[in-house]
């Protein structure tokens, strides 16, 4: 084994650091094509209006425009398609309306594309769009659920009966209706997930190429999954093939879900290049982010939980409203019914659940997975009614949920998941321990001295990570397989390029993946590369979303490796004119076992290259391994996090004095990355709590929280430093036991942040408060009380 | 309107033509190419666009380029000398201060203009200090140590 092997468990400094500190990273804005042109698009004002005319002849008249497009201009390609087909309660599917690329005579949100100017410059692509002449008459607007599913509410689209997009269901109803009729108690719970703007920080950007001499498409673009992007927009949109389509996406400046989907936008500039025979690039202002990127959560729902006297959990139910918004985004019926109903069990041995969920269109942007996806909504109605119960019960909170664990593992849930691994029990105590839960009392009786209240919550969050396998999601309406692929090249004189259809827009994978393979192959870690994001470069690939680079693309890694040792071994069996059998594989070495006689891992490479000593007959030179690998089951992280605040009762402003999170995702590879993706996943899931609530005029359908001056987002003075640690039990069904951590901060944080809001507020008798727990919702609820008192 | 602007960028002195509405940001990125300044929002809120002129840290969104004429500016791709990390840069790279990176020139130049003004900030100062600097990827913890590091490599080191 070399000395510079920075293996699997070490927390090595991330290679990708080099370049973003130096302002070397490469994002697609920073890349400027030749002769590119910059398009700008003009955006419904409206919430709901028919379009009557588009005149574009004043901003083709202006110096520098190149073109003006509109809806006709696309009329030879698909919609905007949707990846994952949800079907009703009778068995029918979902409403699925078109979605055009531009508005085809309707505009049916604030920010649904309506035009394109194509120009010399950005500036005046901007100018121009202010031209072009848009005629609308406006429709009444439905812009909250109820609104939408009001009998008077006319469909917003035209080829659909009503606005339910469907109405679907799991679980056994008549056993859940039995459990809680005759349950000694039943806590119900009425709650809103509040609608979230992903914000990532680098505003989307696409830059459409076309080689007229070749009839080549390029198109680079800020994706998570470039080879998603490839099949959806070419072979469902533009009827382009793969081999005439490649997809870039450079380094991405974080997604959290919302640079999964295909937009729009991406189409726009692969056809305008195409038409005009030059570059065409769009770069979205965060403006313009917030009324185009898909949104997040948006649940309205009805949870109850039943009990029986000695506090076991007899029974679930749950009916949710989840918002479409106008169109349907890729994955949005899947956030909140596979990805949301099915971890309804949490971390309990609840017996029967129940869960039904009507998903409805309304005037607003689309709506699809947000970090989390699903889970958060579903984590934060358990853990809110859970905690509910307890204090209706009498019960303490922390034993209320201890006496629930599930305790043995492979369980079966009664929505639809096999959990495969975990320790409940042992997380929570370490979260006890750490967070030092037993002196909390003495803790709140300082603070009272200081005139704050202070609060205590928990949260026991369980998350299913890797979505799979591929032919059960496609039996549940996955339109995709949901597998990865990874092509190991081993190059001729022992380097390697690992070749990956994960993509890291900020998780670190050219470090965790190189520390894979150095430490599988037991080699320089200097001489892995990974290379990512390009469809001309990569094999194939799904991308990164749901947690899943490591669980899934680790492991086609791995695979392919093992692929790469077991040629090797035939390899050095020829060399070292021995059995195949007999030829182990350590530290970079093939041996012939119980031997000194040795080839090194270079050699062997060399030798596949150089084939002039080698078994022609039996094997193809070279050394190159591809592995698809298609997982078993999802994975299951799980964790107790534990929140203190202290609430100011004259302000009603919420500090979060400490905040420990205790996670068990399995096997790590590296520490410091990983601590790093729940930090970030705490703060977004502060942010919902606390701070985030994304605001619609229900009149007019405009955006309220519209800007950074309006959407609050969590800044460095608004948040702890965290306490983090792991406890670890392997997943059983990946061969490195990894489970995933990019998603579990955003899924466990919410609830424990409103766990401790009620409980600093206990004496001011608060069941329930919808996030975010802003100041004037705190103050009102304290100076209500106060007032009764007096 | 088409002006003239004279600045030193990086320690080079560049001339150039531009639109009088050219923004800073746009100098820097378009017209000179350094596109380590990011451009995160149009409300000024975010600090991706941080940068330091006449030593100070700057919006580059939220200034013309013209009214940097006769100024010494400093990007991102200035700070380090030569291969050698500045210490705030390296300070980051050791905490994983960054995860995505498109904060991260905003954030590196805003901390070394902290550091400059407060030699040893503390951690609240610190994230009084990021109020103008938006990271969603990291949740500050790590940024937040990494700047505690920086500035103590400052203090003790050769600032360069
Ligand atoms: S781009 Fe300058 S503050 Fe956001
Ligand atoms: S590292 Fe991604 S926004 Fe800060």
């Amino acid at each position: 084994m070399t000395d510079n092997n920075r293996g699997i468990g070490e927390a090595v400094v991330r290679r990708e650091d080099s370049r973003f500190l130096q302002g070397r990273g490469q994002y697609t804005d920073d890349m400027n094509l030749a002769g590119q042109l910059f398009a700008c698009i003009v955006r419904s004002q409206h919430a709901h209006a028919t379009i009557n005319s588009i005149d574009g002849s004043a901003a083709m008249a202006m110096d520098g425009v190149v073109s003006v497009l509109t809806h006709e201009d696309f009329a030879a390609y698909g919609g905007v398609p949707c990846g994952w087909g949800v079907n009703n309660k009778d068995g029918s599917p979902m409403a699925e309306p078109k979605h055009p690329i531009l508005a085809e005579g309707v505009a049916r949100h604030v920010g649904d594309p309506v035009a394109v100017v194509i120009a010399e410059s950005p500036i005046i692509a901007r100018n121009a769009a202010e031209h072009v002449q848009v005629s609308y008459s406006e429709l009444p607007a439905v812009v909250s659920m109820q609104q939408a599913l009001d009998a008077s509410a006319k469909p917003i689209h035209g080829d659909t009966e009503s606005n339910l997009c469907f109405d679907w269901e799991l679980g056994d109803r008549e056993a859940v209706d039995q459990a809680i009729a005759g349950a000694h108690h039943v806590t119900k719970l009425e709650l809103i997930n509040n609608r979230l703007v992903p914000n990532a920080m680098e505003p989307r950007c696409a830059i459409g190429d076309y080689n007229s001499a070749t009839g080549d498409h390029t198109l680079y673009t800020t994706s998570q999954n470039p080879h998603v992007i490839r099949l959806l927009m070419g072979a469902f949109v533009l009827q382009i093939p793969e081999h005439k389509l490649r997809v870039v996406s450079p380094d991405v400046g974080g997604g959290f879900g919302s640079k999964i989907y295909h937009y729009a936008e991406e189409a726009i500039v692969t056809v305008a290049a195409m038409k005009l025979g030059k570059p065409v690039k769009w770069t979205s202002d965060r403006t313009e982010a917030f009324i185009s990127d898909a949104h997040g959560r948006d649940h309205i729902t009805t949870v109850e939980l039943a009990l029986d006297r000695e506090g076991n959990f007899l029974a679930l139910r749950e009916s949710t409203h989840a918002n479409m918004g106008a169109y349907l985004s890729t994955f949005a019926p899947a956030v909140p019914t596979y990805l949301h109903s099915t971890l309804l069990a949490g971390q309990y041995r609840t017996p029967v659940i129940y869960a039904e969920v009507k998903a409805v269109f309304t005037n607003t942007v689309v709506v699809d997975a947000y970090r989390g996806a699903g889970r958060p909504e579903a984590s934060y109605l358990v853990e809110r009614v859970v905690e509910t119960a307890a204090r209706e019960m009498g019960i303490d909170p922390v034993e209320l949920r201890r006496k629930n664990f599930i305790k043995s593992f492979p369980h079966d849930t009664p929505v639809a998941l096999t959990y495969d691994s975990g320790d409940y029990a042992a997380t929570l105590d370490q979260a006890m321990i750490a967070s030092d839960y037993a002196g909390f009392e003495a803790r709140r009786a300082e603070a009272k001295q200081r005139g704050k209240l202070r609060g205590i919550g928990i949260a026991c969050y369980v998350e299913a990570c890797g979505v799979a396998p591929s032919n059960i999601a496609g039996a549940l309406g996955a339109r995709a397989g949901l597998y990865e692929a990874a092509t190991i090249r081993v190059n001729p004189t022992g380097s390697i390029s690992v070749l990956t259809g994960s993509h890291s827009h900020g998780q670190g994978h050219e470090t965790t993946f190189s520390q894979l393979v150095a430490d599988k192959l037991g080699i320089d870690y200097d001489s892995i590369d990974v290379v990512h994001g390009d469809t001309n470069r990569i094999p194939f690939g799904m991308g990164t979303y749901g947690s899943r680079s490591l669980a899934v693309g680790g492991t086609a890694i791995v695979n392919a490796v093992d692929k790469i040792i077991a040629k090797g071994k035939k390899i050095a069996a020829h060399l070292l004119e021995a059995s195949e059998a007999d030829i182990e594989f350590e530290n970079g070495e093939f041996r012939v076992a119980g031997t000194d006689k040795m080839k090194p891992f270079a050699e062997i490479a060399l030798t596949a290259y150089v084939p002039h000593n080698f078994p022609l007959e039996e094997l193809e030179p070279g050394l190159e391994e591809t592995a698809f690998y298609d997982p078993k089951n999802f994975t299951f992280p799980a964790g107790t996090y534990v929140c203190e605040v202290e609430i100011d009762p004259d302000t009603g402003t919420t500090e979060i004095v400490s905040f420990h999170a205790s996670d068990d995702f399995g096997r790590i590879i590296n520490p410091m990355i990983v601590e790093g993706q729940v930090h970030g996943g705490l703060v977004q899931g502060i942010g919902q709590a606390l701070l985030e609530g994304c605001v619609y005029d229900t009149d007019s359908g405009q955006l309220i929280s519209g800007s950074y001056m309006d959407y609050t987002m969590p800044r460095a003075d608004d948040v702890p430093s965290f306490s983090v640690d792991t406890c670890v039990t392997e997943c059983t069904h990946n061969p490195l036991g990894v489970k995933g951590c990019g998603e579990a901060g955003a899924i466990g944080a919410p609830p424990a942040v409103m766990n401790a809001i009620i409980d600093a507020l206990s004496d001011y008798n608060v069941r329930h408060l919808d996030m975010p727990a802003t100041p004037n919702k705190i103050w009102s609820i304290i100076h209500k009380a106060s007032a009764a008192a007096a | 309107m088409s002006v003239s602007v004279v600045m030193t960028v990086n320690g080079e002195v560049v001339a150039k033509h531009v639109e009088d509405r050219t923004l800073l940001v746009e100098f820097l990125r378009e017209h000179l190419r350094l596109t380590g300044t990011h451009v995160g929002c149009d409300t000024s809120q975010c600090g991706a666009c941080v940068v330091h002129a006449n030593g100070k840290s700057l919006k580059s969104c939220t200034a013309l380029a013209v009214q940097m004429d006769g100024a010494e500016i400093t990007t991102i791709e200035g700070l380090a000398n030569g291969d050698v990390l500045h210490p705030m840069q390296e300070a980051f790279r050791q905490n994983h201060g960054l995860q995505c990176g498109f904060c991260t020139p905003g954030m590196v130049m805003s901390a070394v203009d902290l550091v400059n003004e407060n030699p040893d900030p503390s951690e609240t100062e610190i994230r009084e200090w990021l109020e103008g600097n938006i990271c969603r990827c990291t949740g500050y913890h790590n940024i937040v140590k990494s700047i505690s590091a920086g500035a103590k490599a400052m203090r003790e080191g050769d600032p360069t």
